[in-house]
């Protein structure tokens, strides 16, 4: 009797580093558990490899419960694979059929260069949040944490912008590879909260300026980060940070960015 | 570099450009549409003769003509310019093509505007170019009779080159002379090619505003649940749906006249 596991053939992006041209490779994956994540699935898919001598396929993963944003994959034709919501940890062989091939490729972006295979450096994310993506805080006394009074919708909203994990789903979906959904969130995160005032203006220039540099495309607004987003991050922290950026420059005086000059 | 030259650089200015220009267009629309429907009252184009020949001799409007010839080119140019650069942030391309449920005209944006910049200039050719420049379009004379309302129309040969319209009122009649871009109008839609090519055309721009009028608003952050659903009602009904079954209209109706052997 069969004991539902599955046998799948997956289309693997095999590349030695940024400075080789890859290609794809064809391996089985057999007597696959549909219980097994995505992630448990291409383990003993390397167990094999290794066994057998062969280089393992290399890919990123930390936490495997959804909240650390290092799991990628590009799963046929989706960000962290067809279903919504998720990342590729808590995406499960079930989803799959028996007999099936999948084919996994690495986010494909300028800004994203690969690393090995399937993992991409992804610090241009770092180096965006690095540029404005915090609040300063002096140190003193700690404060009372219900000093300042937040209305629950504003509360509400910026957790919701604050649950992004930086996955970079969004520029693995989007058309342009435009990090926009990604950079708004952050920018939201800090920009609805009394704290994040005083730098909120000098917040959205640096981070924008930032991912100018780092390469990311424009955004046309077609709403498939949104889609693809496994924390369902919502298109309208694009708006928000268009409204903040060209307030900034169009029609605050106070916050002129320093650069420029 | 100065401040506004940086900002109108950045990747969010050049959106912002886009943006304006293409919500200056839409305007434009609306007013283009609203004079065109004159093509159909059934007066041997006295009344579409006359608007013609005020859109074309009040400087206010000249100048915003100017104005919106510069709003094409620049929202064409920043286009071009912004898909380069989009492609450029993707080097190397899915081998599976992306699955998630973008809208079909929100990724065609490019495609769709190539067609109506081909449109344009074909379109501004036929009409713009000639009514200003071609010599051997005709004239027309409308006389008619203030006691009775009565409109005669015949056509009107010039004593010089330079005459461009009179309005004058003898004898309780009123006589119009104006040039015949009726005529041009009704003979560029006999030619059936032609009348396809506008109804594709104006596919095109439906398609082209059902994204591109909600996504200007998005670009320049007025987003709000209170009237963000107006906005797409908006861009839906009148830009994408109204509008361009409106201008479909016009040749497919000139044509079916000129298969009446009505002209």
């Amino acid at each position: 009797m069969s004991n539902g596991n599955m046998n799948l053939t997956l289309k693997v992006w095999r590349q030695k580093n940024a400075q080789t041209s890859g290609k794809f490779v064809s391996y089985k994956a057999e007597n696959i558990s549909p219980d097994m994540s995505f992630l448990e699935m291409l383990d003993v898919v390397n167990e094999s490899l290794t066994h057998k001598g062969d280089e393992p396929i290399n890919f990123d993963h930390d936490c495997r419960e959804g909240i650390c944003g290092m799991c990628s994959l590009y799963i046929n034709g989706h960000p962290h694979g067809p279903k919504r919501g998720i990342t590729t940890c808590q995406l499960h062989m079930r989803t799959f059929h028996d007999g099936e091939t999948i084919t996994i490729e690495p986010w494909r972006a300028e800004a994203f260069p690969i690393v090995k295979d399937l993992a991409v450096d992804r610090s241009a994310f770092d180096r965006i949040q690095q540029a404005g993506g915090y609040v300063s805080v002096n140190t003193g006394g700690v404060p009372d944490g219900n000093a300042i009074p937040i209305p629950k919708v504003i509360a509400d909203e910026a957790f919701n912008s604050a649950t992004c994990i930086g996955c970079g789903a969004c520029v693995a979906a989007c058309k342009n590879a435009s990090a926009m959904l990604f950079v708004s969130a952050k920018i939201t995160q800090l920009g609805l909260l009394p704290q994040g005032q005083p730098e909120r203006y000098r917040r959205v220039q640096s981070m924008v300026a930032q991912m100018d540099e780092e390469g990311f495309g424009s955004c046309t607004n077609t709403g498939a980060c949104e889609a693809e987003c496994p924390k369902e991050i919502k298109l309208t922290n694009i708006a928000r940070m268009n409204n903040d950026y060209f307030s900034a420059k169009l029609f605050r005086e106070d916050e002129v960015h320093e650069q420029g000059h | 570099m100065s401040e506004f030259k940086q900002t109108l650089n950045s990747s969010l200015g050049k959106k912002l450009i886009m943006a304006l220009t293409g919500l200056f267009l839409c305007t434009f629309l609306i007013v283009h549409v609203g004079g065109n429907l004159l093509l159909f009252n059934n007066d041997n184009g006295f009344s579409f003769n006359v608007y013609a020949n005020f859109l074309t001799h009040f400087p206010p409007i000249e100048v915003i003509a100017y104005l919106l010839y510069l709003s094409i080119l620049v929202h064409a140019l920043y286009g071009l310019i912004l898909t380069v650069k989009n492609r450029k942030a993707r080097p190397v391309r899915y081998a599976v093509a992306a699955k998630s449920d973008a809208s079909w005209s929100s990724k065609n944006m490019g495609l769709l505007g190539s067609i109506m910049f081909l449109f344009i200039v074909i379109h501004m050719g036929d009409f713009w170019f000639r009514y200003h420049n071609d010599k051997t379009m005709g004239f027309k004379e409308y006389r008619t009779d203030l006691a009775t309302g009565e409109t005669k129309v015949s056509d009107y040969t010039p004593a010089n080159a330079e005459f461009s319209h009179s309005v004058s009122t003898e004898n309780n009649v009123e006589v119009v002379r104006v040039k015949d871009l009726h005529a041009r109008v009704a003979y560029s839609f006999s030619n059936l090619i032609y009348v396809i090519f506008y109804v594709i055309a104006m596919g095109a721009v439906a398609f082209h505003l059902l994204h591109g009028f909600q996504s200007a608003f998005r670009t320049l952050g007025w987003v709000h649940r209170k009237y963000t659903p107006v906005v797409y009602f908006i861009g839906t009904w009148l830009f994408a749906v109204i509008i361009p079954l409106a201008f479909a209209a016009m040749p497919v109706y000139y044509y079916y006249l000129s298969t009446q052997g009505a002209h």
